[in-house]
């Protein structure tokens, strides 16, 4: 007699719906019958029997939902040979790497308002200097998160659906913004971001292109010379090294060599940074690469609402910008305000929680570590004031440098590398312009100086965690 | 080693007529610069030999059951991130091993157990690798899309779409460089042939007469784009049209077919001629990986081709009617391959992970 397990069918997976069984008690299958259908958060998928045997006893009836991955859905019955099913009894499944469990229950809602001055457009900031590696300190930040109308209501949206509504509404808006990218329409995107877009628009505005990221991302760079607006999806960041120089010396440069008559407003998105168990190819955080160049600017939200607010501006942004976005991320829901015109600044970062002991920056995924870490080291008596930077170009360095003035520590957080990385740069900016403040070394905590390994152990230590992040605040507070 | 004159002094580029379908591969082989026999192993010619069909017979069994093995224990959560299964392709990986020669090497995408096992590999370091354990070929570094057995020739596993093909010329330079007779085998899919960088190493293959097999394993979907949706020249053998390289068509669900090709294309490089491009015309069973829901095709495609086209199926229908099949011999092959699939499945649960100090070696060589 065999289990059925639930099965994982994605990397990230760790429960399911069943939404089906094809099969009833009693019934005979072969392997490869398909037996039932599970849904996940990105598809429905058919699961197939992997043993021939009959069907004894249903675990699981259809349409049960959470179900989790390796709990027995159905019992086998066999004919002998117990090494043809390869169903182990379900204690020695391993468990499924999953860096993010946590996170859902500690994520705050947004706070959702800013007050202050509307900046319908998002970006064009013409009181920056375009230089950002030295810019010295503006007296204060003129950016700020637009005003909601009164009333408007608040809806829980998944990352992943808060970026899709973005670029529907932008197409809605514009018609000369369309999508392209490697299963972007039929497939309905890899990720399921770009779901039922192709259905709205058509294949004339959601393109499917072939494998090959240099090429189309060099023809939206020329399709937005000629005006048009391209969001330029990359599977995964990792394939947008294919493209790089399409990016930089394509996009980013431009402006400037043509003495300002060459207009490249696009948007290079998609996921960027590790997922679980992909390895080193598929593991690698950008943010610095990007954030290195002038021209570019670079956005890397956590929530929902950032997620949508700054995807709209990027898209109506004349320059170009490189959107990162995580697929760790894609599922968690998040407070969202039900306004088409909910548009968020390009360059402002956002204080997620406010306190006067130290101070957190982190960006993308690690602001929901950095605010887990927050909330263990309030139990210890020390306050962090933990800010998501959610634009890395240009970096909101007045909001950090003011915050640190106030707690006179800093802790930054990122993903990616250390060496040349977010982390470095903040800290200069950090030191640069509010040295006499610091009374700790301004710290670092960040990926591991190794391309990803693929084993689970390896692989969590090569992460930042909580527990990283607490260490280092207190060793800035001297605890 | 058959070492080939003309491989230090290249011909001047004999002008090349379209494919060059004529040869059959004992006239290739009777056309040996080195006079001999260039091909260990290809087909004879008298008939196909029985324990060659066996052996065959055996190895894509065991890459089947291993493969159904794997996706198994990815959905006991055993296995993680992307897991790409070789089912319905197996006859390319043991076919084209009939035809390398000790030296020879193998490059490919991150789908490359199969090549793995074809090429020789214990089942077991190959399971543990995709269980991330110590004992994984790659010591659990790389996974499932980074295999690697660079004693047997074999460069890994790659999962940057086509960006293995300019590598797998690099292979075959130093070969050339070298003047050692080696062939690089340098696969990739039908969703890579359209990177850019495949055309450079085209180019610059031909131009340098490389002694690289281009092998494109067009299982005809590149996830969910099928070669229609995605490529102008669906013929992916003429893709080395522009740049003089010529290419066949070859059914790669026919093991021997895949054999004999092989071995016509191993020797035209090896003997100094420059690149070939095999297009293997074949077909994956499974989705593209383990979260795929395979929506862009339809179950009756699918099962068209396993009922008609399975390559394990039709070898042994093969071997049936040469009467090279007795009862006993092939249930004795069935449950060998049970276990050893079972044995390796229960090592790569069971074997440890690496240490945690391995974190921070083989970043560098040691000092
Ligand atoms: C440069 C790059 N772009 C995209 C991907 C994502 N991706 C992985 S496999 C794949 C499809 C490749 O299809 P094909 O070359 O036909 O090989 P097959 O999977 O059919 O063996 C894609 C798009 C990638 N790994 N690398
Ligand atoms: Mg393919």
């Amino acid at each position: 007699m065999t289990d059925v397990l639930m099965p994982a069918l994605s990397p990230t997976m760790e429960e399911g719906t069943l939404s089906k069984w094809n099969v009833k008690e009693g019934d005979t299958v072969r392997a490869g019958d398909v037996i039932a259908e599970i849904e996940t958060d990105k598809a429905t998928m058919e699961v197939e029997a992997v043993d021939e045997g009959v069907i004894e006893q249903i675990l699981v009836p259809a349409g049960t939902e959470n179900v989790k991955v390796n709990a027995p859905i159905a019992r086998l019955k066999g004919e002998g040979d117990s090494s043809s099913n390869g169903a182990a009894p379900p204690q020695s499944a391993a468990p499924t790497a999953s860096p993010n469990t946590d996170e859902q229950k500690t994520v705050s809602p947004p706070p959702g308002t800013g007050g202050g001055g509307r900046e319908a457009d998002g970006g064009g900031q013409p009181a920056k200097p375009a230089s950002e590696g030295a810019a010295p300190l503006a007296k204060a930040s003129p950016l700020k998160d637009p005003e909601l109308p009164a009333g408007v209501k608040m809806v829980r949206v998944s990352v992943r659906d808060a970026l899709r509504d973005a670029i529907a509404e932008e197409m809605r808006r514009d018609g000369d913004v369309f999508l392209m990218g490697e299963e972007v329409a039929q497939y309905q995107g890899a990720y399921k971001v770009s779901r039922e877009l192709l259905q709205e628009f058509g294949d004339r505005r959601v393109v499917d292109t072939p494998i090959t990221e240099y090429g189309f991302a060099g023809l939206g760079v020329g399709a937005a010379f000629a005006g048009l607006k391209p969001i330029v999806e990359f599977m995964t960041f990792n394939f947008a090294m294919q493209a790089i120089d399409a990016i930089i010396n394509g996009a980013a440069k431009q402006r400037y060599m043509s003495g300002g008559q060459v207009s490249v407003p696009i948007v290079f998105r998609g996921p960027n940074g590790a997922a679980a168990r992909v390895a080193a190819q598929h593991s690698q955080d950008y943010s610095a690469w990007y954030g290195a160049v002038p021209g570019l600017k670079v956005i890397a939200p956590y929530d929902a609402a950032d997620a949508k607010g700054l995807l709209k501006a990027a898209i109506r942004d004349p320059d170009p910008v490189v959107f990162l976005e995580n697929e760790m991320l894609y599922g968690l829901e998040f407070d969202v305000p039900d306004d088409v015109d909910f548009v968020l600044p390009i360059g402002k970062a956002r204080i997620r929680r406010e306190g006067a002991d130290v101070t957190i920056t982190a960006h993308s995924r690690m602001v929901g570590l950095a605010l887990q870490a927050a909330e263990q080291l309030a139990g210890e008596g020390i306050e962090a004031e933990v800010i998501d930077l959610r634009t890395l170009r240009p970096l909101d360095h007045e909001t950090i440098v003011e915050s640190v003035k106030k707690t006179n520590r800093i802790v930054t957080v990122e993903e990616g590398w250390g060496a040349f990385g977010v982390g470095a740069e903040v800290c200069q900016r950090v030191i640069e312009n509010a040295f006499d403040w610091l009374d700790a070394p301004p710290t670092r905590v960040h990926g591991e100086d190794v391309p990803m390994p693929y084993a689970a152990n390896l692989e969590a230590l090569a992460l930042p965690t909580v527990d990283k992040i607490v260490a280092a605040v207190k060793a800035v507070t001297y605890k | 080693m058959a070492r080939a004159p003309a491989n230090r002094a290249p011909t001047k580029a004999a002008p090349k007529s379209a494919t060059p379908k004529a040869s059959t591969p004992k006239a290739a082989a009777g056309k040996s610069a080195a006079g001999k026999s260039a091909v260990n192993g290809a087909v004879a010619a008298k008939g196909p030999d029985k324990a060659k069909l066996l052996d065959w017979y055996r190895n894509m069994l065991l890459i089947r059951r291993f493969e159904e093995r794997a996706g198994q224990l990815y959905g006991m959560g055993l296995i993680g991130g992307f897991c790409h299964l070789y089912i319905g392709q197996e006859a390319i990986a043991v076919g084209m091993q009939a035809v390398k020669k000790p030296g020879d090497q193998v490059i490919t995408g991150y789908r490359d157990h199969g090549h793995m096992l074809a090429a020789g590999m214990d089942p077991k370091e190959v399971m543990a690798e995709l269980t991330g354990r110590a004992a994984g070929s790659a010591h659990g570094k790389g996974g499932s899309m980074h295999m690697f057995d660079v004693a047997a020739g074999f460069f890994g596993g790659h999962g940057i779409v086509g960006a293995q093909v300019p590598l797998g010329c690099g292979l075959a330079f130093a070969n050339r460089y070298r003047d050692n007779g080696q062939v690089s085998f340098t696969y990739f899919g039908d969703g890579a042939a359209n990177q850019g960088q495949v055309y450079e190493a085209f180019n610059m293959a031909e131009l340098w007469k490389l002694p690289v097999v281009f092998v494109v394993e067009n299982n005809q979907y590149a996830m969910g784009t099928s070669v229609e949706r995605s490529s102008s020249e669906t013929h992916l053998y003429k893709r080395g049209v522009s740049f003089n390289i010529p290419g066949e068509e070859v059914d790669g669900m026919d093991v021997q077919a895949v054999a004999e090709a092989g071995a016509k294309a191993a020797e035209y490089a090896r003997t100094g001629k420059g690149p070939f491009i095999l297009e293997m015309k074949t077909y994956r069973y499974r989705g593209h990986s383990m979260s795929d829901p395979a929506k862009y095709r339809t179950r009756e495609e699918v099962d068209a081709v396993r009922k008609t086209r399975d390559p394990i199926d039709h070898l042994r229908e093969k071997m049936e009617q040469l009467g090279y099949t007795d009862e006993e011999a092939m249930k004795r092959i069935d449950s060998d391959v049970k276990k050893i699939v079972a044995d390796a499945a229960e090592f790569a649960r069971t074997a440890p992970e690496p240490d945690p100090a391995e974190l921070y070696t083989d970043i560098y060589a040691k000092a």
